[in-house]
């Protein structure tokens, strides 16, 4: 377990490094994020409807997206000169692959989000304070089961025709119980409602979290040549 | 090595079962629209419940089968579970679109609207978007090894992810009508048109059968034929 780990975290830090180097991916994901948030603004009548209301279905459709670039990096990385096949003769296992990519996406998809956060509650006037805790909390249940289905898609979707188009037509059906868990959640945060409220939300994303993780670790091997 | 024309026997064989099971579907409109009393407060649009409902049964069963080929075809590496999965999502496919055109035309008239976002409604719908994927991604990897596997890995993954969708779109909201015969209790319906559902029923899932029978069949045949093929290239 601990050597699993101890190699996990290697190719994470081998990830995480190569893109602390070259920052492209990063960088191009915050200026996106960024502009998904300004252009949502136009999508409502301020006269009408209340940022308020709004913004838990914007912050959800601006992280998922923005996630979604950052998972097609994680296996077209290895893609040139077949970087793969170097890990996969590594003495690293194959669970020890999936952990470390998804280790690495999380802090990828977490930093995109530890930006975006302040720069939402700016543009929609969202007291962030006050309920930066539980706020957290539903963020980190949702990206979790997110990239751990996501990570195990892209790389399918790396050796397919078309795969920039391939991971969103897989990837986004199982979007639907993070996203919707996530944003009835947020919702609920925001309008103050009491912790009860958002109980089944929580379990929902908890139960959805430990399904997708501990089938996909189980089920990554597959994907990869015999 | 590969013969051919057995494959060919299997599939004219298949076309009989399609026509026993059209025949039984055909025999299912006739009970449902002459020998089954109208329904009170919904008229004849109620009469779309026989195809509508037990179309619904069969896309999920369809499902549950290419799950249990995925996972099987995982452990044992069989190219014919494979097929068989694949059969059966196609079928599933048309199964579930027939329930997305059925549900809207009764929507229509009941609920006054074609579409809502009603959960099983909502759960139908990603149902279909999930045997989109599994069949796009078929379609988008050459190599058939590999195109099986993907294949399998993506069945399992959605296989499990339909009941998550049910259980968060349920919470979310819903407006469709009750469960009428699987509720607890006795069912509701009045001893006709129950007959009448059960027949439905049973008689679309032989169809099911019927159609994956064939599809399968000729998926074997397509499978030999391009084997053949390529046995004579190298020989050449």
């Amino acid at each position: 377990m601990i050597r699993l780990l101890a190699q996990a975290w290697a190719i994470a830090a081998k990830d995480l490094l190569l893109e602390f180097r070259s920052r492209t991916a990063f960088l191009s994901a915050l200026v996106f994020t960024a502009l998904v948030l300004a252009i949502f603004n136009f999508a409502r009548d301020p006269t009408a409807v209340s940022a308020v209301d709004l913004a838990p279905g914007i912050l959800w459709i601006t992280f998922s997206f923005a996630g979604m670039l950052g998972l097609n990096r994680a296996f077209g990385l290895e893609r040139e000169n077949h970087a793969l096949d170097g890990l996969l003769l590594s003495p690293a296992s194959r669970t020890a692959l999936y952990v470390g990519k998804t280790l690495a996406n999380l802090v990828f998809v977490g930093a995109v989000e530890a930006i975006a956060l302040p720069l939402f509650a700016l543009f929609f006037d969202v007291p962030l304070w006050p309920v930066l805790g539980p706020l957290v909390l539903v963020i980190a249940l949702a990206t979790l089961g997110f990239v751990a289905v996501g990570t195990l898609m892209s790389s399918m979707a790396v050796n397919t025709r078309f795969a920039e188009l391939m991971l969103p037509v897989l990837l986004l059906p199982f979007l639907v119980t993070p996203v919707i868990g996530a944003v009835q959640a947020t919702a609920r945060i925001f309008a103050h409602r009491p912790f009860g409220e958002l109980a089944s939300w929580l379990k929902l994303l908890a139960a959805y979290d430990i399904t997708f993780v501990v089938l996909c670790t189980l089920i990554f091997e597959f994907t990869l040549e015999e | 090595m590969t013969a051919i024309p057995s494959y060919e026997r299997k599939l004219r064989r298949s076309g009989w079962w399609m026509a026993a099971a059209l025949v039984l579907v055909a025999g299912v409109y006739v009970r449902a629209l002459a020998f089954t009393p109208e329904e009170a407060t919904q008229g004849l649009a109620q009469k779309i419940f026989y195809v509508h409902a037990p179309s619904a049964w069969v896309a999920f069963l369809a499902f549950g089968v290419v799950g249990v080929c995925s996972l099987v075809y995982l452990f044992v590496k069989d190219p014919r579970l494979d097929l068989l999965a694949a059969s059966s999502a196609e079928v599933g496919t048309v199964f579930t679109t027939v329930v997305l055109v059925t549900g809207p035309i009764w929507g229509k008239v009941i609920w006054g609207t074609w579409w809502s976002w009603d959960a099983r409604l909502t759960l139908t719908l990603f149902l279909w978007f999930i045997y989109l994927a599994y069949l796009v991604l078929r379609t988008a990897v050459e190599e058939p090894g590999r195109r099986a596997r993907y294949s399998a890995v993506l069945g399992i993954l959605g296989a499990l992810l339909v009941p998550f969708i049910h259980v968060s779109v349920y919470l979310f909201r819903t407006l469709h009508p009750m469960p009428v015969v699987l509720r607890p209790g006795k069912p509701e319906l009045p001893g006709t048109m129950l007959v009448t559902t059960l027949v439905s029923f049973v008689v679309f899932t032989c169809f099911y059968f019927a159609l994956l029978a064939r599809r399968y069949a000729w998926a074997r045949l397509v499978d030999a034929r391009a084997q053949s093929e390529g046995e004579h290239a190298d020989a050449s």
